[in-house]
């Protein structure tokens, strides 16, 4: 009773230091200390639950920590910045499987209880956990395929996927009653799990690589609000409040990449079944076509630059390169910001931190409501990977896929450079009336090289 | 009542959650997802009870391996955040 008693003392000692944690996390300087404050959080809750004589071998325990601290030390300290995404997705699914396999044991060491009411109550939470788990899972694992190139990042669509998404439904439904029902005959926990996994696959497959922000996110707050359902299904206290602070990070993440695209939530998650949208307007033009030499004169003579970073970037891997052209501009006696728009990237985030890992200091980085209204003191954007963020069509054609989206309002600047591979749509298949504005140039080209070719014109 | 009581907690958790997450600034975003990750591992504690409690063999291999990916998401959750953070930093401190 006191070992009891001490181990849910420490719980709530643990579960202060998370949120002190992520208190901290709401500024750049003290975010490290915040995390650091969290991970005691952690250490201290897992100390006092080894504590528990509910617990007799410890040498599968230990090998298992083992393990999985060894792979995760080693992933943590080997991933590349750009890769970021796909590591998160790929532990939000870990997070999932740990809920789920949780869930799966207690089912199995509960089954020879009495039944009563508080049994019913039981059954519901670990059948919420089952299916959220395997949810979270399997749709985390699509996610990284899709993100890391492993699966095509293309939407998968075929004829009745709504059919086969509204028949899971009905099956966990239905799965759901014959389990709490009956919980000691296997089968009904097998299916409920091949279930979940199941509709995870297709709910995820269906989504197109450019609405993968809102998919990560989202999933972030899956694995959350398994491990509260888990904690529920256990009467683990730390498990509910913990997994809560994880549900309700990814729910507002998600949130704000659906409002930076204008979307409703089940307008993306639903985006598979839709149709393509024709496009209202042909855009008729010409681009006009600059060579870095020339472009590196309008830089030399500019007095304020602002860089507008997009996936673009992360695939080139260009950070450095952009930093390397920064110091040069500056020195040169002209100012640089950047632009940041919420979805640019993979991810909620994705370019702070690639800025930041190429040095850029985060207090020259704004948000677009923060550029917007001084767009005109730029003398030159340069626009890299960055396409959607920066369409002027979600002003201007009312029957674009993308019109009343927020957009950085880059056409408003005395003059725009956009390096791009080559002349086509972005990635949502939009095309961008920015490239034939009268203010706006294309340097093509892969865009670390014609940085580089910039970066070496200024040092000639 | 002991799920009444629960369910108070997690009225209390969500509401808190939902304050301190809004207050952290869009620069930030992506070592708040893998920082939450590492918190989710916090299924780790279920686990280990799941691991050592000497049930049949089959619940035992499930919890230890719920305990092999949750030792993952916290280990691996905290130490890529930490790297990241420290990458942040303001413009004339270097």
């Amino acid at each position: 009773m006191t070992i009891e008693i001490i181990i849910n003392l420490t719980y709530v000692v643990a579960a202060g230091l998370f949120i002190f944690g992520l208190k901290l996390l709401s500024h750049p300087a003290s975010a490290r200390k915040g995390n650091f404050i969290s991970a005691i959080g952690m250490l201290i809750a897992v100390v006092a639950t080894l504590l528990d004589h509910q617990i007799i071998t410890y040498q599968y325990i230990f090998a298992g920590m083992l393990i999985g601290a060894c792979y995760g030390g080693w992933k943590a300290r080997s991933v590349q910045m750009t890769q970021m995404p796909e590591m998160v997705s790929l532990f939000n699914g870990f997070g999932g499987a740990a809920s789920l396999l949780l869930a799966w044991s207690t089912v199995l060491s509960i089954g020879v209880e009495p039944p009563g009411s508080s049994h019913h109550t039981l059954l519901v939470t670990l059948l919420i956990t089952l299916l959220i788990g395997g949810i979270t899972f399997s749709g985390s694992v699509v996610a990284w395929g899709k993100l890391s190139g492993k699966l095509s990042s293309k939407a998968f669509i075929f004829k009745g996927l709504r059919e086969l998404s509204i028949l899971h439904l009905v099956g966990m439904v239905i799965a759901g009653i014959f389990f709490i029902s009956e919980p000691l005959n296997g089968l009904w926990l097998y299916v409920i799990i091949i279930l979940g996994l199941s509709f995870g696959l297709w709910a995820t497959i269906s989504i197109g690589g450019a609405d993968m922000p809102v998919v990560i996110a989202l999933l972030n707050s899956y694995s959350g609000i398994a491990a509260t359902a888990a904690g529920l299904a256990i009467g683990n206290t730390i498990l509910i409040v913990t997994g809560l602070l994880v549900g309700a990070s990814g729910l507002i993440l998600t949130n704000i990449m659906c409002k930076a695209m204008n979307r409703s939530l089940m307008n993306v998650l639903l985006s598979g079944f839709s149709k393509p949208i024709e496009q209202g307007e042909v855009i008729k033009g010409e681009v006009k076509i600059l060579s870095p030499q020339d472009a590196f004169y309008v830089l030399e003579a500019a007095q304020a630059v602002l860089v507008i970073p997009g996936y673009g970037m992360a695939v080139a891997q260009a950070q450095h390169a952009v930093r390397e052209l920064q110091t040069l501009l500056e020195d040169n006696g002209c100012s640089v910001d950047y632009a940041i728009h919420a979805v640019a990237g993979r991810m909620p985030g994705h370019m702070n931190v690639l800025l930041a890992e190429a040095d850029v200091p985060y207090d020259q980085l704004y948000e677009m409501d923060d550029v917007n209204p001084r767009m005109e003191n730029y003398d030159v954007v340069i626009v890299i990977g960055a396409n959607d963020v920066v369409n002027p069509a979600a002003k201007e054609m009312k029957g674009s896929p993308i019109y009343g989206m927020p957009v950085i309002e880059a056409y408003r600047a005395k003059s725009v450079f956009v390096l791009k591979r080559s002349i086509n749509a972005g990635f949502a298949g939009v095309d961008n009336p920015l490239f034939f504005k009268d203010n706006t140039r294309m340097v093509l080209g892969d865009a670390k090289e014609t940085i580089n070719s910039l970066i070496k014109e200024f040092s000639d | 009542m002991a799920t009444i009581y629960l369910l108070f907690i997690v009225l209390l958790a969500a509401f808190l959650g939902f304050e301190l997450i809004r207050k952290v600034p869009a620069t930030l975003h992506t070592p708040l997802m893998s920082g939450s990750n590492a918190i989710s591992g916090i299924t780790l504690v279920g686990a280990l009870v799941a691991s050592g409690a000497d049930h049949d063999l089959l619940t035992t291999i499930l919890g230890t391996a719920a305990v092999t990916l949750a030792s993952i998401n916290v280990v691996g959750g905290y130490l890529v955040t930490d790297r990241m953070l420290g990458m942040f930093k303001k413009k004339n401190s270097n």
